[in-house]
């Protein structure tokens, strides 16, 4: 058992690593100039600064002693200034971060909960009416990309309708501290829409096979012969032998609703961590590009490692077997 | 026992049973395990259902339990206490008057403590001391309520099902031949509590390989044959020769048994 956990572990960090050098060899390789693109235009830079950015990324030295450098520095929490945000890249992570996670949580719930009850109401009915709505909906929505499903929803509640906002997670020129929940809501509705309707169906489409498979099985026949009903089966054992693929296919899920958040906030203009991102990369802002890039891959790697653990611990036959 | 007046619990009358499959994806054709099976047993007796692995036996009884897969079709004639056997009626008669025993322990719950699982449709307020106690009457012991299957033996599994079976109020079980694996001493006890059901009235279908062990308790024998019974005789039939057996198939198969003559061409048709 701890040692299936020290060797998931090392997956991860190792992943880590070969993300950075990645990353590293990507800036390294690419016309832009992290120097330049600081400087830029812009002459309020000081020379300490200028000196200081040079340091930072080991300008002088050769490309390996740059990566070690620059890894080194990342470890110790220094990723750097923001050349677009002139203020630390964490400082801004962490601000844009809570928004997106307000987005990106309430959609992985709702996303869960939609997506297990529709696939298991299929599954049970298998071959009927509402069967196949549901199987409609999900092989419909599950191909959609996340932008024109943003874009339909804008147009129809935001436009048409104007029950909603078109963008932006506050009201436009309102100072922050006027700014009241209600409000925050109301611009949150879209884009946690978006991501749950597909987020849903892609759940409810891998829980609807899963079911179908459980209630294939010879114990479902035999609780059917004992006289359990349908709801007594779902009941005893239905939720008990789909709630663990359910659990570890819900944090599996976590990147994928990682990189359609970034999309949704692009549609939306929400700002995020995935608007932050792309204005960096459209800015050539290295530093928060690559903080943006590897705070992001740890979080969705941790989601993989917590799906990976949970299917370990939970299932008693795993248990035991370890 | 079989002289004593009885009626008829359960006749089933040329079932037939049919999967509808798809042949290289695209074409359907319907094969037909099942062609002309026919039983009848009644209140108190016991009736062993014997043939081949593959002769159908399992389908019949999943058939009179209503619990065939769905790409099944039947026909026939199914009555149970003088009453057409409908798939609603089925579904009430399951798990309350009549009891099934599968025929593999995956037909456990793998996820469910196996305590829990012989508690299902007993009443709540006693289930877990009537659990408890048919544990104690199959040689599992109280802590064994508590493990997973996969912590059993194959051994205890089967009295695991076998303890499932045993409600107040069954007028039927249907036993998918539940002694293979299982030590002597517990196979003479579930032999027993076969035999103790059909003494409080109810009727036995026991699904079998093993003829011998099977001779013990019935009254009665239906011989399957490839989805067709052959032949339906008294288990005083079965002595000596054979001679008293009515058709040839039943008296080979009869004598091909180790403790009998020794049929050997028979006997590797038969096992095969
Ligand atoms: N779901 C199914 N689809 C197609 N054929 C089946 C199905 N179930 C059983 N059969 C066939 O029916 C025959 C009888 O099966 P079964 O009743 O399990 O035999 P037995 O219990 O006597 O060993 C077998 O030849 C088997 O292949
Ligand atoms: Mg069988």
């Amino acid at each position: 058992m701890t040692k299936s956990i020290v060797f998931r572990f090392i997956r991860v960090i190792t992943l880590l690593i070969g993300l950075s050098i990645l990353t590293f060899s990507l800036i390294h390789l690419s016309p832009m100039d992290p120097v330049n693109a600081y400087i830029g235009g812009d002459s309020s830079a000081s020379p300490e600064q200028i000196e200081k950015f040079k340091a930072y990324w080991g300008v002088n030295k050769s490309p390996v002693e740059q990566y070690f450098t620059w890894a080194g520095a990342l470890l110790q929490g220094n990723f750097g200034t923001s050349l677009l945000y002139r203020s630390p890249v964490l400082d801004i992570i962490q601000s844009r971060f809570l928004t997106s996670l307000a987005l990106m949580g309430v959609a992985w719930v709702l996303s869960g909960v939609i997506g297990y009850l529709l696939g298991t109401v299929a599954a049970m009915n298998r071959g009927k009416t509402i069967d196949k709505i549901i199987k409609w909906y999900s092989y419909t929505l599950v191909s959609t990309p996340i932008f024109w499903m943003g874009l339909i929803l804008l147009i129809v509640f935001a436009v048409w309708l104007k029950w909603f906002p078109v963008g932006l997670a506050v009201p436009a020129g309102v100072l922050e501290s006027d700014v009241r929940f209600i409000d925050r809501i109301h611009h949150f509705v879209l884009p946690v829409l978006t991501l749950s309707i597909l987020g849903g169906s892609n759940i409810a489409m891998h829980t609807r096979e899963k079911m179908i498979d459980i209630l294939n099985t010879e114990f479902i026949v035999f609780a059917k012969a004992r006289g359990e009903s349908s709801w007594q089966i779902f009941k005893n054992h239905g939720v008990r032998n789909s709630i663990h693929p359910a659990i570890s296919l819900q944090f599996a899920y976590f990147g994928e609703l990682f990189g359609g958040s970034m999309l949704a906030e692009q549609v939306f203009a929400y700002p995020g961590l995935g608007s932050t991102l792309t204005t960096a990369g459209l800015n050539g802002d290295l530093p928060l590009m690559v903080g943006i890039i590897l705070i992001s891959s740890l979080f969705v790697f941790t989601g993989n490692l917590i799906a990976d653990l949970l299917n370990k611990i939970v299932d008693p036959r795993v248990k035991g077997a370890m | 026992m079989s002289n004593v007046q009885t009626k008829p619990l359960l006749q089933v009358d040329h079932l037939s049973i049919g999967f509808s499959q798809y042949v290289k994806g695209t074409q359907k054709r319907i094969i037909h395990p099942i062609a002309d099976m026919h039983v009848e047993i009644n209140e108190g007796e016991i009736v062993a259902v014997v043939g081949a692995s593959g002769s159908g036996k399992s389908l019949l009884a999943h058939a009179v339990l209503g619990i065939l897969p769905s790409n099944a079709i039947f026909s026939g004639k199914m009555l149970y206490r003088g009453e057409e056997l409908t798939p609603a009626r089925m579904e009430k008669l399951r798990g309350r008057e009549i009891s099934f025993i599968p025929q593999s322990v995956n037909y456990l719950d793998p996820l469910m403590r196996v305590g829990r699982q012989v508690q299902i449709g007993l009443d709540p307020r006693t289930a877990r001391a009537q659990q408890e106690k048919l544990f104690l009457q199959y040689g599992l012991q109280k802590n064994d309520g508590r493990l997973f299957p996969f912590e059993l033996s194959g051994g205890m599994l089967r009295r695991v099902l076998f303890a499932t079976s045993v409600r107040e109020g069954v007028r039927l079980v249907i036993a998918d031949e539940p002694t293979p694996g299982i030590h002597p001493q517990a196979l003479s006890e579930i032999l027993r509590q076969l035999k103790q059901f059909a003494e409080d009235g109810a009727g036995v279908m026991l699904i079998t390989h093993d003829i011998i062990s099977a001779l013990e308790i019935a009254d009665r024998v239906a011989v399957i044959k490839d989805g067709a019974t052959v032949e339906i005789s008294e288990a005083s039939a079965f002595e000596g020769n054979g001679e008293r057996l009515k058709t040839e198939y039943t008296q080979r198969l009869w004598r091909a048994l180790p403790q009998n003559d020794f049929d050997l061409e028979f006997k590797r048709e038969a096992v095969r």
